[in-house]
Parts: C-alpha cells; sequence; structure tokens
C-alpha cells in the first residue's frame, strides 16, 4: 500500500540526490581522479614551498647578503607589526602621567636612487602623514611590546593608539609653534587615558586603553617615529617638545620624577626589517626635548616580506580545478552520450530536481577534495618553509580557516559552474574548453601569459570581474588604515575583500547552472 | 593512402563542428590578440620600457588559440570511439599506422588552414592597435610588419606551431579515447607548465620553459631579445615537435596494442 502514497517532495530530492550520488561513486576513474586533484593540490604546495629560500641584504653591496630573515616583530595579539622608533623615557612605578607640548613636526624623505641604503645624505624636506611624535607608555621596550599612546601625526590630526591595530581620533591638524599641540597620557592600573589641548588648560579625552597585565613599573616619555611614503621611501621626523611634566599620578604634576631621560633606539639596526632613514636620538635643552626617530609603530603589511601560509597553495589548487571541471562535466556528458539521461529522468521527472540532485553531489565532492587538500597542504607548506629559513607571515586560526573553506568552495564552485556548462552543451570537449577557458586562465594571465606589459591595474581587474576573484579568498596579508601602503595585486594583495571575490565566483556559478535549468526544461533530453 | 585520406577528409569536413571550431579558433586568436593590444599601455621610460616585444604581443591570441586548435583535433578521434564509429573505420582501414597518418595529415592539414587567417589577422590587429599602446614608431618601435625578418619568422613559425598543437592533441586523444579526459589532459599540458614556471625560482624555472610544449614553441615569436630567451626560437619548436611526434606514436602504439 505504501507505493501508492505520494512521497514528499523532500522525500524526492533525497532519491534523487541518493540516484546520483550512486552513479558518481561506482566510476572508478572519477574517484582516481578525486584523489589525484587532492594528491597535486599537497604535491605541488610541498614543491612550490621547498622552493622558496629566502635571504637579504643590509646594504645595496651583495656581499651583505645572507641568508634567513628578517626580524618582524609579533605584537600583542599574535599579528605582525612595526616596532621601530627613538624613545626619550623614564621608568616610573604606580599611577603616572605625563604631559608635553608640541611646537613642532618635521620631517625628511630620501630622495637617492631607489637602488641604494637610504641615508640622511640624500634627502628633502617633506612629512609624511603618518609621521607620529607624541607621549608614549609601555612595559618593554622589546620590539612588539604592548603599549598605548597619544600622538601628533603629519596628516591625521591627533591620535590616541594602542596594541598597533586600535586608533582613536583626536584634534585635527598639524602642530606648529603658531598652533602648538598639547598632550597628556595618564595610568591608572591597567588603564591608560589619553588626552589634548590646544592651550594647556581645556583638556579633552581622546581615547582610553585597558593594557591588562601592565607591570607596576613602566617605560613612561616621549617618543617619535616616521614610516615609509606609500611609494616606499623612508622618512624621518623631528618633534620639539616643551612643558614637560612626568610625574607620580595624584601628586601635582609638575614636579618631575626622580631620574634620567634615557634615549633608546627601539628596533634599530640591520636585523629589523623596517626601511628607516638614518638612526634616532634625541637632544635635551634646558627646558625643552627634540626627538627624531625613523620606522613606525603599526600594523605590519606585506613590505614586511615574507610567505604566506597559502601563498604555495595557487598552482595545485589549478591542477584541482582542471581535474574537478573534467569530472563535473563529463558528469552530466557522459549521461548524454550513453543515453542514460532519459532513464535519469524518466525516474526523475523534475529536471530542476535532476540538475540540483547533480550539483549538490559535484559540489559537495568538490568542496571535500578542496578543503581537505588545503588542509593538509598549509600545514605542510608552513612547516617547509618553516625549515627553510622562511619568514611567514603569521595568519590566526580563524583566517586560515577561511582560505581552507575558501579552497573549497572555489574548486566547487567551478565544478557546479562547468556542470551547468555541460549541461548546455551536452559535449565534452567544447564544456571543458570553456571552463578551462574562463575559469583557469584569468588566474594567470596576468603575469603568466601577458608577461611583464601587464599592466598592475589590468591584472587586477581579471581578480575583480572575472572568476579568479574567488582566489580573494587565499588573501591572507592584513591591510590597515594605519598604514600608507599601495595594496596592489604586485604587492600580494587580492583587490577584492576574500568573501566578495567569492561571491563572484558564486555569481557565475549561478548564471550557468540557471541557463542550464531553463536550457534542461526546454529541451528534449 | 589517398583512399584513407579521402575517407578522413569527408568525416571531417561534414561534421559541423569542425567548421565552427575553426571559425571559433580564428575569432579567438585574433579577439584576444585585438582585446589584449587594446588594453596594453607601455609607459614610455618604464622600467624594461625598451625590451617589448611587439610582435609577439600581437600574436598573444594564439595562446588562447591554441586550446579550440587542440579541442577541434582531439575530437577527431574521441569522437569516432564516442560514436562507435572507430570500428568501421578500423573495418575500412585495418592498418592502424595508414588511418592515424591518414587523420594526422588531415588534422594538421585543417590546423594550418586555420592557423594563416589567425594569425594574420593577428599581426594586422597588432599593427593597427599597438602603435596608440606605447609600441609604435613615435616610441622607437617598428610598425608590426612581416617584411622584417625575425616578424615573419615568429608569423610563419606561429603557423607551424598551430599545426604542431593540433598534432599533439590528436596523438593524445589516440592514446586516451575519451573526448572529457584527453581534453583536460591536452588543457593542462599547454596551459599548467606556464603557471608552474612563475611560481618556482632558479633553474627550475627555465627548465619548465624549455621542455614545456607551449613555452618552449612560443619561442618561436620571439623577435627581440632573442639571446635572453630559455630556448632559441627554432629550437622551442624543434621541442614541441618532439612532444607532437613523440605523442602520435604512443597513440600509435596503443592504438595497435589494443582493441577498438
Amino acid at each position: 500500500m505504501s507505493a501508492l502514497v505520494q512521497p514528499s517532495r523532500g522525500g524526492d530530492f533525497r532519491a534523487a540526490l541518493r540516484a546520483e550520488w550512486t552513479k558518481f561513486r561506482t566510476v572508478r576513474g572519477w574517484m582516481i581522479g578525486l584523489v589525484f586533484a587532492a594528491l597535486m593540490v599537497v604535491l605541488f604546495t610541498f614543491l612550490q614551498a621547498n622552493g622558496k629560500h629566502t635571504g637579504y641584504c643590509t646594504t645595496p653591496n651583495p656581499d651583505s647578503c645572507v641568508a634567513g630573515h628578517q626580524y618582524v616583530p609579533t605584537g600583542p595579539s599574535g599579528e605582525a607589526v612595526a616596532d621601530t622608533y627613538e624613545l626619550v623615557a623614564k621608568r616610573l612605578t604606580g599611577n603616572s602621567t605625563i604631559t608635553a607640548r608640541i611646537t613642532s613636526l618635521v620631517g625628511r624623505i630620501w630622495a637617492g636612487p631607489a637602488n641604494e641604503a637610504p641615508s640622511l645624505a640624500d634627502t628633502q624636506p617633506g612629512l609624511t602623514s603618518w609621521a607620529k611624535a607624541g607621549l608614549l607608555i609601555t612595559p618593554s621596550t622589546k620590539q612588539g611590546s604592548s603599549y598605548a599612546a597619544v600622538m601628533a601625526t603629519g596628516g591625521h590630526g591627533v591620535r590616541f593608539q594602542y596594541d598597533y591595530t586600535h586608533d582613536q581620533a583626536g584634534l585635527p591638524g598639524l602642530a606648529s609653534r603658531t598652533a602648538p599641540r598639547w598632550l597628556r597620557i595618564t595610568r591608572t592600573g591597567d588603564t591608560i587615558t589619553g588626552y589634548d589641548s590646544i592651550d594647556g588648560t581645556n583638556w579633552h579625552r581622546v581615547g582610553s586603553a585597558d593594557l591588562g597585565g601592565l607591570p607596576r613599573t613602566v617605560y613612561v616619555g616621549l617618543f617619535t617615529t616616521s614610516p615609509t611614503t606609500s611609494e616606499g621611501l623612508a622618512t624621518q621626523a623631528t618633534a620639539s617638545f616643551d612643558h614637560i611634566a612626568i610625574g607620580p599620578l595624584a601628586d601635582d604634576s609638575g614636579q618631575a620624577a626622580p631620574g634620567r631621560w634615557h634615549g633608546a633606539s627601539i628596533g634599530a639596526g640591520p636585523q629589523d626589517y623596517y626601511t628607516t632613514l638614518g638612526n634616532g636620538g634625541y637632544r635635551q635643552a634646558r627646558d625643552s626635548i627634540v626627538v627624531t626617530g625613523s620606522g613606525d609603530i603599526a600594523p605590519a603589511v606585506a613590505s614586511a616580506g615574507g610567505d604566506t601560509a597559502s601563498d604555495s597553495l595557487l598552482f595545485g589548487l589549478a591542477v584541482a580545478l582542471i581535474v574537478l571541471i573534467v569530472i563535473g562535466t563529463m558528469f552530466i556528458t557522459s549521461e548524454y552520450r550513453r543515453g542514460l539521461i532519459r532513464t535519469t529522468f524518466a525516474a526523475t521527472p523534475d529536471r530542476g530536481r535532476v540538475l540540483a540532485a547533480k550539483a549538490v553531489v559535484i559540489g559537495g565532492v568538490a568542496f571535500a577534495v578542496g578543503a581537505v587538500a588545503s588542509a593538509a597542504a598549509i600545514p605542510l607548506g608552513e612547516h617547509v618553509m618553516n625549515a627553510n629559513g622562511n619568514y611567514i607571515f603569521p595568519a590566526d586560526s580563524l583566517t586560515v580557516a577561511r582560505v581552507i573553506v575558501g579552497s573549497g568552495a572555489l574548486v566547487a564552485l567551478t565544478a557546479v559552474a562547468v556542470l551547468g556548462i555541460g549541461t548546455i552543451l551536452r559535449r565534452s570537449a567544447g564544456a571543458i574548453l570553456a571552463g578551462v577557458v574562463v575559469f583557469v586562465l584569468p588566474t594567470f594571465t596576468g603575469p603568466g601569459i601577458i608577461g611583464p606589459t601587464s599592466s598592475g591595474s589590468a591584472a587586477a581587474w581579471l581578480y575583480r570581474v572575472t572568476p579568479a576573484a574567488g582566489f580573494s579568498m587565499l588573501g591572507l596579508l592584513p591591510r590597515s588604515g594605519l598604514v600608507s601602503y599601495p595594496y596592489t595585486m604586485a604587492n600580494g594583495y587580492y583587490p577584492l575583500p576574500p568573501w566578495a571575490g567569492l561571491l563572484v565566483l558564486g555569481a557565475y556559478a549561478a548564471v550557468a547552472l540557471f541557463a542550464a535549468l531553463v536550457v534542461l526544461r526546454w529541451r528534449d533530453a | 593512402m589517398t583512399d584513407a585520406l579521402r575517407a578522413e577528409w569527408t568525416k571531417l569536413r561534414t561534421i559541423a563542428g569542425t567548421w565552427w571550431l575553426m571559425v571559433g579558433a580564428v575569432a579567438v586568436t585574433v579577439a584576444a590578440s585585438a582585446g589584449i593590444a587594446a588594453s596594453t599601455h607601455v609607459s614610455p621610460g618604464g622600467p624594461g620600457g625598451a625590451s617589448q616585444d611587439p610582435t609577439k604581443l600581437a600574436l598573444i591570441g594564439v595562446d588562447l588559440g591554441q586550446a579550440v586548435v587542440a579541442v577541434l583535433a582531439v575530437l577527431a578521434v574521441t569522437e569516432e570511439y564516442g560514436a562507435g564509429m572507430i570500428r568501421v573505420t578500423l573495418a575500412a582501414i585495418p592498418r592502424r599506422r595508414v588511418m592515424l597518418g591518414a587523420k594526422a595529415v588531415n588534422i594538421a592539414g585543417l590546423a594550418l588552414i586555420t592557423a594563416v587567417p589567425a594569425v594574420a589577422g593577428s599581426l594586422i590587429a597588432g599593427r593597427l592597435l599597438l602603435p596608440e599602446a606605447g609600441l609604435g614608431p613615435a616610441h622607437g618601435y617598428a610598425l608590426v610588419s612581416i617584411a622584417h625578418g625575425p616578424t615573419l619568422r615568429a608569423a610563419f613559425g606561429s603557423v607551424l606551431y598551430l599545426g604542431l598543437i593540433a598534432l599533439l592533441s590528436l596523438g593524445i586523444g589516440a592514446v586516451l579515447r575519451d573526448s572529457a579526459v584527453s581534453t583536460g589532459i591536452v588543457l593542462g599540458l599547454l596551459y599548467l607548465p606556464p603557471l608552474l614556471a612563475q611560481l618556482v625560482s632558479g633553474p627550475w624555472r627555465r627548465h619548465i620553459q624549455q621542455i614545456a610544449p607551449m613555452t618552449a614553441g612560443l619561442a618561436i615569436q620571439a623577435t627581440r631579445n632573442i639571446r635572453s630567451l630559455p630556448i632559441s626560437p627554432w629550437a622551442g619548436l624543434g621541442v614541441l615537435a618532439a612532444w607532437a611526434a613523440g605523442m602520435l606514436l604512443v597513440g600509435l602504439a596503443v592504438l595497435k596494442a589494443r582493441d577498438a
């Protein structure tokens, strides 16, 4: 009797799904192909990672080049940071405060040839927008330490920043003799608060930070630093501080703290990755201090050098894409070739349901292949690159998980799109040709085929509007509004954010699948 | 042999797909050449500004058009297996060598016929469009012209290149017999090594470019800085010819050893 009961639509779909899955898994060649695709991802990731050996030169003279990598500090939350600056500080115990007035902030920019080490010998005046001078509290002078600071900047007004990534804006405008900036920073327990003022009387709170686990004794002082311009030119900044008041909080803050000022060039030296313009220093007059510094206190961007966990995945994924394009095509065209499609439609007359079941099956296996392969390949590649002495840009586990999911989704959406193309064309060769040309070639057309003539923007457009956009999911390098840096393809940044890139690829797959559905409903099998 | 040639020719010319693929190959080649020439902007005096190769850039559509030619050649043999026609063919021409030879002559001929307008169209597009891209007489580059010896060699070589790609694809099709797998392998063999070469460093990059069919074969298109090429133009085309000959021989061996 149960045979007479109309099964639910959900039950129908499950049956279609089971039928398609059975068809898929019983073709031995396809299963071998899937394993082959996954192995190729791992193998080529290994080969590529194994071929990477970094070295660096401390001067343009090739004799100064050594293997290994320069030191990139790691910030409090595990991110790569720049931490190179000039500090003039005292060690203070307990709750404390410092106040100072900045009467000038000026700078110099390297003007010599690009292939020479920057030095002060050939510079021109100029102040980069993220040149920073102000007051800073840190538990340690070690690079990558936690800190909080209130500062005047070259082009972004007064800022309160802490732990490299956090930023709050204060008074706008550049500090000068006619428009000096008063700054104050206080430490109460673990809480650090920054203030600014134009006259030293009326104070305005810019921001505050809770630096957990701050020791009782910390460095409190003045700092100056000046990052490279967006063209990559080294710079240096000089700031004049006066009306300096430093001491324990709750006492009268005009009373000077005991002890002398200590100058420290944080991170200077050939081991540090950051390109600086000359050595910093400070000069103390009767009631003022002039601090000169070069470097940055900010998140590190690609200029820190190094590889990312996903850098070596690209080629293996391209191989996997081609294999899945072939299998995705055959999943539908072989049914037409053998006439099996008529049996399929006799069993499941709703053609949309058949197509959906096929898409779920091929998408699911393709996702599994891409995700499993990259989950295995990423740690392997990192291990090999580490063993070769390469620097690997740190990425948190959530970001690595996104790359793994992204690898799976990239392969899955491509396979589903090609299933659609195969359904429309019914012919293997044409569908595979279209699949490879549309979904694989744009990925490496820029540098690979067009060659050096391809302008950076042409390659970037390929990664915006073609299915190559899906590779944005592999992007791991951080972007930061606190760094003036060209976030271009040439520097290793995909033009689209990861999920937006995947959406572009998803749109291609959706269009192909929808067109396939329309064609499938109109046409006889 | 003449009968075999005529039989293969009749089969090829009476399939509508053959003509569509040939037209498609010409269209794709010329369109890609013209599109890239139109979207190229070489800034004068930029790094490597004087090292551009207008002829090679004009012929860039061959990189894409070869995929269509390869599919045309793969289908010439795999379609027979797909439809069971191969058994009729082999009944009529029992000698495998003659049958494959006849197919090879026909397919190579069709590929060359396709290549001539594709290459000519690309060169004309380059001649018209490249001066606006900063690669014209105003910037110290001669107009693309086959009166120029190396350009003539690049043009003639590109035609031969497409013929050899067709033979290579035919050989792979004869080995694998399935149109989907053969197409995937051929396209992978053509397009993956250049990508791999971009990603490896040191001598391996050069070795890959010397061995891979596409990178070696396309050395024939270079007209400038020939000394810095991984492989010289004619030697590169020779490498591709070796690939094509090798694949045809393997195809013949498989054809002889296996039942159809």
